[in-house]
């Protein structure tokens, strides 16, 4: 994109008028300085500030559609407001943040760096994902973690039904009800090592006070009998 | 796909502008049902208009004025009449026999919706045009509900568009696919319920109007519907007083609620409701998995 690589540390991009390519072709441009990018006027478009690629820090001013910040890498995206669909899909690194609510699928298949929804998130919050953190403030809907591979997922409110579904080795910590536990998810003991790495996400999360007490977290995890078919041993489950 | 749109107006004064409201909510859901759109508006009668019946002909020169003539020999002056190409509605002064008067003398035209309120206007192509061509700008009522069309199943026609109605003063649209439509069909049709087109949306519209016959209010019909109806939906229902969402228990479709003090407005997409005058401040939420939710007009 022209005239990027003189992008002053400062840029506004007002999606009313630049579109969401313009903004994007920002993020991926991985020369220059790294410029702090306020997003203004978003009215819920879909793929704003996707394919991040440096480290820079977005403030999106407004509620946006799917898969918003999706593919990031490095950079730090506040949005205030809500998320559509996809919010963070296959993030890789860096932070994304909602100050607000987000439909389903939150950080589905995320790799790495963190997504803190700090109001709810709804179905499906955490499908596969492959190394990402996740930390709700709020409550989460059904199918949370499905078939989540690696990372690790705090809710501080309740989540649905069907939670955790054929887990891998992803750990969900919840601090509220759980509707009920998905095939081949289960609860396991809280050590000090797991209160540790709660307490450790809640404050990277930099949810507003007061933080839920980590004295309260469920530990979820797989119960590993979906791992192997065992041939000879075929049953249907549950 | 497919793009819901609806919005109930709470204060009657906002009235004459719902359609001047719900355009740019159908224009920006052009893109996920970009093949037909319609869209059925509730509006109360004045006392002397005892039933509205929104006609449909193929052709766009279809001599309107004539079946009006035709209609009034036989079946009692028309109160008003409203041509569109090949839409009009008839404000007729009973509406007794409609349906089959016209089945006998107009076998080239259908009818789209009958009841006291309800106005049905749909069409194939591209919704922007649509909504132009039929002047959707200048509806006037209390509530609307609308769809735009990407068809997954049965084809492209102006009578596969939603909205699809049953009975009187009844629509639905919907966003998904129904996995056991002939099933219901098929007991439907064994108890006597027409059917006009193999869609599957209409499956689940002539189901549910087919319970309210049985004496089911729409809570406990669409209570049977998520025991009956296999599959994906975001339903909304225009019923004469009430607008009414619903997403199946999976919610794999989606739908987000707009409410403030003038009005409730549902989409499938927050984009449709960005340009809502006092959005900012409106209570925004997605409706739960099996959960029903309904407002009055």
């Amino acid at each position: 994109m022209d005239g990027v690589a003189s992008a002053s540390p400062r840029e506004v991009v007002d999606l009313a008028a630049a579109g969401v390519r313009s903004l994007n072709a920002l993020l991926h441009e991985r020369a220059g300085p790294f410029p702090s990018v306020e997003v203004l006027h978003p009215m819920g478009q879909h793929n704003v500030a996707v394919g991040a690629v440096r480290a820079f820090r977005v403030e999106i001013r407004g509620h946006v559609g799917y898969y918003a910040a999706a593919m990031n890498q490095e950079a730090s995206i506040h949005i205030h407001g809500n998320a559509g669909k996809g919010l963070a899909e296959n993030i890789m690194s860096g932070e994304v943040q909602v100050f607000g609510n987000a439909s389903d699928a939150v950080a589905a298949s995320g790799h790495g760096g963190l997504v803190v929804v700090h109001g709810d998130a709804a179905s499906r919050c955490g499908i596969s994902m492959k190394g990402v953190d996740i930390v709700v403030g709020g409550s989460i809907g059904h199918l949370g973690a499905f078939m989540a591979q690696a990372g690790t997922m705090v809710v501080a409110g309740d989540a649905g039904s069907a939670l955790g579904d054929s887990l891998y080795e992803a750990v969900i910590y919840v601090g509220g009800r759980i509707e009920s536990l998905g095939e081949d998810a289960r609860e396991e003991p809280m050590t000090a090592v797991d209160r540790e790495r709660v307490a450790g996400l809640l404050a990277r999360a930099r949810l507003s006070p007061p933080l839920p007490n980590v004295e309260r977290f469920k530990r979820i995890a797989s119960a590993r009998s979906l791992y192997h078919w065992h041939a000879g041993q075929n049953r249907i489950h549950g | 796909m497919c793009g819901i749109v609806g919005l109930l107006l709470r204060r009657a004064e906002l009235r004459p502008a719902l359609g001047e409201l719900i355009v740019p909510m159908f224009e920006c859901m052009a893109e996920r049902g970009p093949d037909s759109a319609g869209v059925a508006v509730f509006s109360e009668p004045s006392s002397a208009e005892l039933c509205k019946a929104s006609l449909y002909a193929s052709s766009e020169t279809y001599d309107w004025p004539a079946l009006e003539r035709r209609m009034a020999s036989d079946f009692g002056t028309a109160i008003r009449m409203q041509a569109h190409g090949n839409h009009a509605l008839f404000v007729l002064p009973r509406e007794e026999g409609v349906r089959e008067w016209l089945r006998a003398h107009a076998p080239g035209v259908r009818l789209l919706s009958v009841g006291a309120a309800i106005e049905v206007w749909k069409d194939e192509g591209n919704p922007r045009a649509i909504l132009k061509k039929y002047g959707f700008s200048k509806f006037e009522g209390s509530h609307a509900i609308g769809h735009t069309r990407m068809a997954t199943e049965s084809r492209v026609s102006p009578a596969h568009a939603h909205p699809y109605t049953a009975g009187r003063d009844f629509c639905l649209v919907h966003n998904g696919s129904l996995s056991n439509p002939y099933m219901l069909r098929r007991k439907l049709e064994a108890a006597g319920v027409p059917f006009e087109t193999d869609n599957d949306t209409e499956a689940a519209c002539r189901y549910l109007e087919w319970r309210l016959s049985q004496g089911d209010d729409l809570e406990h019909a669409i209570g049977h519907a998520f025991v009956d109806l296999d599959g994906f939906y975001t339903l909304l229902i225009g019923t004469r007083h009430h607008m009414t969402l619903v997403r199946d228990p999976v919610a794999c479709k989606p739908a987000v609620v707009a409410e403030t003090d003038d009005y409730v407005a549902v989409a499938s997409e927050f984009r449709s409701l960005s340009h809502l005058p006092g959005i900012e401040n409106a209570r925004l939420f997605e409706p739960l998995p099996a959960r029903i939710y309904s407002w009055t007009a």
